[in-house]
């Protein structure tokens, strides 16, 4: 569904990624593991084309995407999800929704407010409140909502547990599979082997812009010599 | 005052009257803030298309019938005129240069500005025009005893009316949440699938619009005029600032406050008026820097690019300085007396605008209103010799002193602020500095100037005073320069890249931004000493917007990163406008197209381009 072929990318003269490649099926579920600066936002935002990549190549459902701008790619059916949240804090929670609202498109789930706010129960009797005066994990409940309601068939989760108290982590895990389930395919970025081993399918591991390790995420949590290598702090 | 107080009933006709002219100042100031909220783009031209809106009402109601419906299908058809024209400024101009930085969209605007001034002056001429009064609308109405004019009470309710209409476009309707979410973040929300493309030229079509609508209703009250745009621009910064950029209703209320003050100004204070309303800034600001309803502005994201730090070149070698003083020296022998003139003025202006980028550059503190020090340096020689004779060295000693402390007091009030909010600032600052100047007849003479200010003995002769010009401006550029790679520049500069690190490392940055500002200040009014006795008068144009643009101009001309472009950018500028004007009546005209060009193919400015160029070589 998915697949970057050695990207390079900068910011400004910083080399951010290095010939990064990864590939992520329908449906499926692939952590991009690495420490704080190893480039796996950057990845991401390169993906739905907020950092075009300078060289490499990225194809989506069989079609090339880099180099198109954000709201295109957007628009192909691919949902970035920021680990900032960036939520627009003026507009209430409905509103929030509104912004991302795109037409449903055939062979993926279309998502209305309604269906979203059973999703996140929370978020229903915030519906009117404005963005800014919600908590921290409403806000990262409503930054996943809100790309949802763009009806994508691949969601970029940039470090969804990052910041979140345990109770809401396992929130969390639950709804990505929720989303697995809904037959989404999601490429989510950890620093948190923990939660990653919850929903993920596959990991990848990236360290200074390059991919480092492949594998199940079985054969991941066996294997301690990479987790010290290139995971722990 | 007190027969004022005797009679309410005159005051609340006053009151009125300063409620109808809130509206155009609201209409006009809101199209800014929705403008800028969303792009970003601080548009000059704005008051371009509010005078546009005046002309083509103006030519639209002599051809329509004087009936209600003929005037005010007039008056929407004019409004609808310039929003079509803002379309496509926005679809040919803005469009291109959405990922340049601020100030060269700023100039980029500023030469619709000038584009427009000789369009305008060639279609409709250099004489004011006054408008039909509104059918219907002639007579006055009877208020509490008093005549109060009938059309003037329609604009009282047009202002709330529109602030009414804009509210439910902005939360009832999908594209008004889309602005005001991309007013926050408009990265996000074309992360999200929404074309931002689009969204730019919508919002620059409705700004526009209500621009132009606000200059259309001007038309039956108040004479169609060349002076307008600029005028207006300054009356509209003060109420974005004021209000807080990008809140609508804040625009509103300090429309309503700056008009009410204006009516109020005019009965009690005549004198005085213009100052008064920017007293009132002044006092707001000190209890909210971000305006009434505003909020700091967060900076909008942008990935990739322009992340990069911005260098600062010392390419510039203080010996190959030395070197072109001495060679400039040695024209004093070999021109003649007017390219002595012109020679002698473009070393004044690269002093002006060296001092400008000493705040702009290496401060990261854009003015707007730099020719207020300019000014103040120019009228404090003026009228030390105009009162007491003094000698010029004691003229060339004053201006820097006055213009240095008048920098001392405006800077406090700037440098609590930051980006575009700081330059709006400068702006009307320098507009008060304006309207003193020109309101204060028994001082400055107002209109008419100081005349007289010549050179002492001396430096009489063109050859003695370009000399003279040469050690000061020369001197205090290399002083500038010194002082830019000096600790003190090195701090000024951290503070520009990341000022919660500066303060981190123990830099009293407000200090440090403070000083800055009124050396700047200091060194613009040496300039402005130096103009003063080379023209032998002094005007309130000095401090005029125009002038204040051009300094500008300069800097951004030769680039802003180093600090040979203000000098380059100053030659090219005076030769610019040299030719320019004596090859063609149209030199506005001209020179607005020739900076559009530039600002398209040269965004990082013509020396910063070079260097580029210099480093993608090496």
């Amino acid at each position: 569904m998915l697949s970057l072929a050695r990207i390079d990318a900068f910011y400004g003269r910083a080399h951010i990624l290095a010939g990064v490649s990864l590939a992520l099926a329908k449906g499926e579920v692939l952590a991009l593991l690495g420490r704080n600066g190893a480039g796996k936002s950057t990845t991401l935002k390169t993906i739905i084309g907020l950092v075009p990549p300078a060289s490499g190549e990225i194809l989506f459902e069989g079609r090339r995407i880099d180099g198109l701008p954000p709201n295109r790619i957007a628009q192909l059916g691919i949902g970035w999800v920021p680990e900032d949240r960036r939520i627009f804090t003026d507009l209430t929670v409905t509103e929030n929704l509104e912004v991302g609202r795109q037409p449903p498109r055939e062979d993926t789930p279309a998502w209305t407010p309604e269906r979203l706010f059973a999703l996140f129960p929370n978020l229903a009797e915030l519906r009117n409140r404005s963005g800014g005066r919600i908590s921290g994990g409403e806000q990262q409940m409503l930054t996943i909502a809100r790309t949802l309601m763009g009806n994508p068939k691949l969601v970029l989760l940039d470090e969804p547990s990052e910041g979140l108290a345990p109770k809401v982590v396992e929130q969390m895990a639950e709804t990505i599979l929720a989303l697995k389930r809904e037959g989404l395919a999601i490429l989510l970025s950890e620093q948190n082997l923990h939660f990653a081993r919850l929903v993920a399918d596959r990991a990848s591991i990236i360290e200074k812009g390059r991919i480092r390790y492949e594998g199940t995420m079985d054969a991941l949590a066996r294997d301690a010599d990479v987790q010290r290598e290139y995971l722990s702090a | 005052m007190e027969a004022f107080l005797a009679n309410p009933e005159q005051a609340l006709v006053q009151l009125l009257t300063g409620l109808a002219g809130a509206s155009s100042l609201f209409l006009v100031a809101s199209g800014l803030s929705i403008i800028f909220g969303v792009t970003r783009i601080v548009n000059f031209a704005h008051g371009s298309f509010y005078m546009l809106g005046a002309f083509i009402a103006y030519s639209a109601l002599e051809h329509l019938p004087r009936t209600p419906l003929g005037f005010w299908g007039g008056v929407l058809a004019a409004a609808l005129a310039v929003a079509a024209i803002g379309l496509v400024v926005e679809l040919v101009l803005l469009r291109r240069i959405y990922r340049a930085p601020e100030l060269f969209q700023l100039l980029a605007t500023f030469g619709v500005v000038l584009v427009v001034q000789d369009i305008a002056l060639a279609v409709w001429g250099a004489e004011d025009l006054l408008g039909p009064r509104a059918p219907g609308l002639r007579g006055a109405v009877t208020i509490l005893g008093q005549p109060f004019p009938a059309y003037d009470l329609v604009l009282v309710f047009i202002g709330p009316a529109v602030l009414g209409l804009l509210m439910l476009l902005f939360h009832a309707t999908r594209w008004g949440v889309l602005v005001r979410a991309a007013t926050q973040d408009r990265e996000m929300v074309q992360a999200l699938g929404v074309n931002q493309a689009w969204l730019f030229t919508g919002v620059f079509a409705l700004g526009s619009f209500l621009a132009g609508l606000g200059g259309a209703l001007q038309v039956p009250r108040e004479a169609a005029s060349l002076h307008m745009d600029l005028a207006i621009i300054a009356e509209v910064f003060v109420v974005v600032v004021v209000g807080g950029l990008g809140s609508i209703p804040g625009a509103f209320l300090a429309a309503l406050l700056i008009a009410v003050v204006h009516a109020f100004g005019i009965v009690i204070f005549p004198k005085i008026t213009l100052a008064l309303i920017f007293l009132v800034m002044a006092v707001v600001l000190v209890f909210r820097p971000y305006g009434l309803l505003g909020r700091p502005l967060a900076p909008q994201r942008a990935s990739g690019d322009a992340l990069a730090a911005r260098g600062y070149g010392k390419s510039d070698y203080p010996g190959l300085g030395l070197a072109v003083i001495a060679a400039l020296a040695l024209l004093a022998f070999a021109g003649g007396d007017y390219a002595l003139t012109v020679l002698t003025e473009i070393l004044i202006l690269a002093l002006f605008a060296a001092s400008l980028h000493f705040m702009m550059g290496p401060g990261g503190m854009a003015s707007f209103g730099h020719a207020a020090y300019f000014g103040l340096g120019a009228y404090g020689a003026a009228l030390l010799v105009k009162y007491w004779a003094a000698p010029m060295a004691l003229g060339l000693l004053a201006a820097p002193l006055a213009a240095g402390f008048m920098g001392v007091v405006f800077g406090w009030f700037c440098v609590r602020l930051s980006g575009v909010y700081l330059a709006m600032l400068t702006l009307a600052f320098a507009q008060i500095v304006w309207s003193i100047a020109f309101q204060w007849v028994e001082v400055t003479g107002g209109d008419n100037g100081v005349l007289g200010v010549w050179p002492s003995e001396w430096a009489h002769a063109k050859e003695a005073y370009y000399l003279l010009a040469l050690a000061l401006c020369g001197a205090s550029i290399l002083l500038l320069r010194r002082m830019i790679f000096a600790p003190f520049g090195f701090a000024l500069r951290a503070g520009r890249d990341s000022p919660l690190r500066a303060e981190a490392t123990g830099i009293d940055l407000a200090l440090v931004q403070r000083v800055a500002f009124s050396i700047a200040a200091a060194f613009a009014g040496l300039a402005g000493g130096l103009f003063a006795y080379a023209t032998g008068s002094v005007f309130p144009t000095y401090i005029s917007i125009s002038r204040s643009v051009d300094a500008l101009l300069m800097v951004l001309l030769g680039g802003v990163e180093t600090l040979t472009g203000p000098v380059i950018g100053a030659a090219l500028f005076v030769g610019l406008q040299e030719q320019l004007a004596r090859a063609t009546e149209l030199w506005r005209l001209l020179l607005g197209l020739i900076i559009i060009l530039l600002v398209l193919a040269f965004p990082q400015g013509i020396a910063g381009a070079a260097q580029r160029l210099v480093a993608r070589r090496a």
